[in-house]
């Protein structure tokens, strides 16, 4: 464990002793970009190997620079139709656990009642149990209720393990809300409902946007719990799967480049916005 | 609308109600049939029947007590690799980020925009027989000229370690960065070491940060069975490796589902332990 130095060193000694001191107070900084290093390394492959041009089925080894992969994304049969059953099943569940997780934030926060410890801790379990039991254990309820699976089956799961996240995200900034605002348009005689759909929604809407992303991204990426209750149907995280056993073609490096790029854009965005409104970054 | 008005105290419950109904019967009712799933017989020819065949637990215990040790051992080294990368990084961005922390912490979570299964993979390719680890290992005199580490536990453990990084990294950083460091300057004033302030301060103070950031990468570690499948062979195969096979591809429910319930239980219990010794009321902020 580094505890470096807090203050830089106060007396010149022998150029040794110097370097010492130099190494000592960066010891830290130099161990966190090395860290921050290991971190970047398996995407900077991903993102290099979408440029490569592959010998054989595996690409492993650098063989030579091509933007074929690029001009063709969906080239590969059956990964176009992967990609568009995930988008289509993380636009159902967004929006489905988007909408019962902000109406269970709103209760948690805004009201004291009967149960609310249970609802608690019912939302905070399927945050900590591991994605396996999850998918299993759904997989067993529609094995002993004889439901077909498919798209739908993976639509409800996703919704399942999304609806805390959303929970957490949105409860997070309404925590921050100042009720006054509300109380203000209800003594301008706006009724509960004008006051909601006027006042209260659009000030909590970032929340509620920032847990859709999350939503969103949690289950375009999922792979657990979407193989145990898939059957047939084929997303993109099950595709990669599948091709993992017989070589993964460079254009699922190009799909994957592309999902990061998106997300880090939303995240340079968002930090952006928050230097602009509070320039010294004290966050 | 008057009815409502009437009756105020129903409305958290209506607004619980639709997402609550959801989390019961498609959480909580799964693990019913979970259970449920583990005492039963059969095979997928014959139908399955329910006859309380508890024979399915002390058989999947006895057949696979290494895989379950393994899994543990792997996300144990997992989850302190984790721990030791974390803190001193999440110290360094807490203390030293400056105005540039959102932007360092954007490192942190930027593994989480790849897809899981194509940052194993990158893993694969890093690890693979003649990529520059290897060579520099061998080189090293680290890795036998015709050793490898595709394949083998350490691969194994090197991609759990980082796909469940940040989980250890966020809480980590939410509560080192809370620190007053005041605090840490009023040690020093009184005359502790740098290190001492460090023992006696910084690190008991960030102590719910460890605490939640173990137990969300040692959990999902021990569920894994991925890593262990694009990374391993079946010498490194977990528990979760049993799980998905015997689920998907042998279709043998009854052991299966008690495996699960197995896992479910001993992580139950790892935390109960867990949380016990160093403390549950710092768990609760």
């Amino acid at each position: 464990m580094t505890t470096a130095v807090e203050s830089l060193p106060r007396h010149r000694g022998s150029p040794a002793t110097r370097a010492w001191a130099f190494v000592r107070h960066h010891t830290l900084t130099f161990f966190g970009i090395l860290a921050l290093a290991y971190l970047m390394l398996p995407i900077v492959v991903v993102i290099v190997f979408s440029f490569n041009d592959p010998a054989g089925r595996f690409n492993y080894t650098w063989e030579g620079f091509t933007t074929a992969h690029w001009t063709n994304p969906f080239g590969p049969p059956f990964l176009g139709d992967a990609v568009q059953t995930s988008i289509q099943i993380a636009l159902v569940a967004t929006v489905v656990a988007t909408v019962l997780g902000t109406l269970v934030a709103l209760a948690l926060v805004r009201y004291y009642f009967r149960g609310r410890g249970a609802t608690n801790f019912l939302i905070f379990v399927p945050l900590t149990a591991p994605e396996i039991v999850l998918g299993a254990s759904l997989l067993t309820l529609f094995l002993n209720l004889g439901a077909a699976l498919g798209f739908w089956t993976i639509v409800i799961a996703h919704i399942m393990f999304c609806i805390s996240f959303v929970v957490v995200t949105v409860r997070a900034r309404l925590v921050g809300f100042d009720r006054h605002v509300e109380e203000a348009a209800m003594d301008l005689g706006a009724n509960e409902y004008v006051t909601f759909f006027r006042i209260t929604l659009p000030l909590i809407a970032p929340g509620i946007l920032a847990g859709a992303l999350l939503a969103f991204s949690l289950s375009i990426d999922d792979f657990v719990i979407t193989s145990f209750n898939s059957g047939t149907t084929t997303t993109f995280p099950l595709y990669v799967w599948s091709a993992a056993q017989r070589g993964v073609p460079a254009e699922v490096n190009v799909i994957g480049t592309m999902i990061f790029g998106v997300a880090i854009v939303l995240m340079l965005v968002n930090i952006l916005l928050q230097w602009r409104r509070n320039p010294k970054g004290a966050v | 609308m008057s009815f409502l008005h009437r009756h105020r105290w129903l409305t958290p419950y209506l607004l619980l109600a639709p997402g609550i109904a959801f989390l019961i019967l498609f959480f909580v009712v799964p693990l019913y049939y979970l259970g449920y799933t583990s005492l039963q017989e059969g095979t997928v020819q014959v139908g399955y029947t329910f006859n309380w065949a508890w024979d399915n637990y002390s058989e999947a215990f006895s057949t696979y007590r290494e895989q379950f040790y393994r899994s543990l051992q792997y996300a144990g080294i997992a989850t302190v690799i984790a721990l030791l990368i974390s803190y001193p990084l999440t110290y360094w961005i807490a203390f030293r980020g400056g105005r540039w922390k959102n932007l360092l912490l954007l490192f942190i979570i930027a593994p989480f925009f790849v897809t899981y299964l194509i940052r194993t993979l990158a893993w694969q390719n890093i690890l693979s027989d003649d990529g520059f680890v290897v060579n520099a290992l061998q080189f090293l005199g680290l890795v036998a000229d015709d050793g490898r580490v595709l394949a083998t536990s350490t691969a194994v453990i090197a991609g759990i370690t980082y796909n469940f990084l940040p989980f250890m990294a966020l809480p980590l950083y939410v509560s080192i960065e809370q620190i007053d460091k005041s605090l840490i300057e009023a040690a020093k004033d009184l005359y502790a070491s740098s290190t001492k302030a460090f023992l006696r301060v910084t690190l008991p103070l960030s102590m719910p940060g460890v605490i939640a950031g173990t137990l969300l990468t040692f959990i999902p570690a021990a569920g894994d069975f991925i890593n262990a499948e694009l990374l391993g062979t079946p010498n490194q195969a977990m528990i979760g490796n049993v799980i998905q096979s015997k689920f998907l591809e042998i279709t043998d429910y009854g052991q299966a589902a008690a495996l699960s319930v197995i896992l479910m239980t001993v992580i139950l219990l790892l935390i109960a332990v867990y949380t016990r010794i160093l403390g549950t009321e710092r768990m609760a902020g």
